[in-house]
């Protein structure tokens, strides 16, 4: 599950496989339908990729997720202290609309206030690679708040219809799918089900 | 309290006899026994929302993951939840059952709910969101039904308004 705009694109770009969904609208909600996710498949993990001007957006969410506390949620969220993607980072100027991450607001503070069992933040590459793994392979909701640069990405383009992958996510939640696009995670699986690490290449920008 | 118990566990069993597993709500008067019989019942997932429009998230979510699930809020709270429901509902083309108590109609005697009653059906209306009332026992369970019917076909929300003869009982 991830958030609109940067983040979705991000991630799109990094390749995109059946069961990944982006809610390009209704800022706030990624969290949300991720816990209804996590609660009908427990089986499954769910791994809800947030933003800091969505999650402001729904700080009550923080709190239902954590008196729910589905144990198979991760809730990565990347603070780029600025409302990016809806026009903060726009020509106007360099994070010209700040969110309150950018005056001290501590959303991993929030979280842990909320009653998420593990919330921390992360300020480097190796620190959030080893925080991703403990929550993937840990069995406890858990909450990682990313500091990120405030970088627009080279491209904001999607060759995937938002109804497409609104149809196509579903499918591979509710069936199992072999190869295809699931083949390169599974490779990361270890046979007891927990996840190896993998060397993420820091992608040049031209 | 002269909240109908009978109709309520009416309404309960018709959610449950049309699928549904996991119910979102938010409490107010009407809605106590149906909330109590959805976290007595160990078959039902209750999610206690902070805001009525995290329950339009979970919804799609739990649909997502082949799982029917019920909101349950008052005329405030599905006017509290319209931007999840346009932005993920009807953008997405997602089922959503909403149970929304009726309230600020004729009999209505708490003045502060006499606004939200009178703007929740044209605010439906103007979604072109379906809805029917529930006033009769005798209507709760086929209506009910097909409501979930529509929804699921349609891949719509759908809403289904709680009357005040259904829900309360006047003291006598």
């Amino acid at each position: 599950m991830t958030i609109m705009g940067a983040v979705a694109a991000e991630l799109y770009s990094l390749g995109h496989r059946a069961n990944f969904f982006y809610l390009e609208h209704a800022m706030g909600l990624a969290s949300s339908i991720g816990l209804g996710i996590a609660l009908s498949q427990p089986s499954r993990k769910v791994v809800v990729i947030d933003g800091d001007g969505s999650v402001l957006m729904n700080l009550g969410g923080l709190t239902t997720l954590a008196r729910s506390r589905p144990r198979n949620l991760v809730h990565l969220i990347f603070d780029n202290e600025t409302l990016l993607s809806v026009g903060g980072g726009a020509p106007g100027g360099y994070r010209w609309f700040t969110t309150a991450t950018s005056t001290g607001t501590d959303l991993a503070g929030i979280a842990a206030a909320a009653g998420v069992p593990h919330a921390r933040t992360v300020r480097d590459l190796e620190e959030f690679e080893a925080a991703a793994l403990d929550a993937l392979n840990g069995n406890e909701l858990s909450c990682i708040v990313a500091k990120v640069e405030a970088e627009m990405p080279t491209s904001f383009q999607m060759d995937i219809h938002m109804l497409e992958n609104r149809f196509e996510f579903p499918r591979a939640l509710q069936l199992e799918i072999k190869g295809g696009v699931n083949e390169r995670k599974d490779r990361l699986k270890r046979s007891d089900g927990t996840f190896r690490a993998t060397r993420v290449g820091r992608r040049g920008r031209s | 309290m002269p909240v109908s118990v009978g109709n309520s566990q009416l309404v309960y069993d018709a959610i449950k006899h049309a699928g549904v597993k996991l119910v979102s709500a938010l409490p107010e008067t009407w809605l106590v026994h149906l909330i109590r019989m959805a976290d007595e019942d160990p078959e039902m997932t209750l999610v206690r929302l902070a805001k009525e429009e995290e329950g339009v998230g979970v919804s799609a979510g739990a649909h997502f993951a082949g799982v029917k699930s019920a909101m349950l809020m008052q005329n405030h709270g599905f006017l509290q939840a319209i931007n999840g429901i346009v932005g993920i509902s009807l953008l997405y083309k997602i089922p959503l059952l909403m149970l929304i108590t009726d309230r600020g109609g004729f009999g209505e005697k708490d003045p502060w709910q006499t606004e939200g009653g009178k703007h929740t059906r044209p605010v439906l209306d103007a979604l072109h969101i379906a809805r029917e009332d529930l006033t009769r026992p005798d209507e709760v369970e086929p209506r009910l039904a097909k409501a979930m019917a529509l929804a699921q076909s349609s891949l719509s929300p759908v809403a289904l308004l709680l009357g005040r003869d259904l829900m309360w009982e006047e003291p006598r």
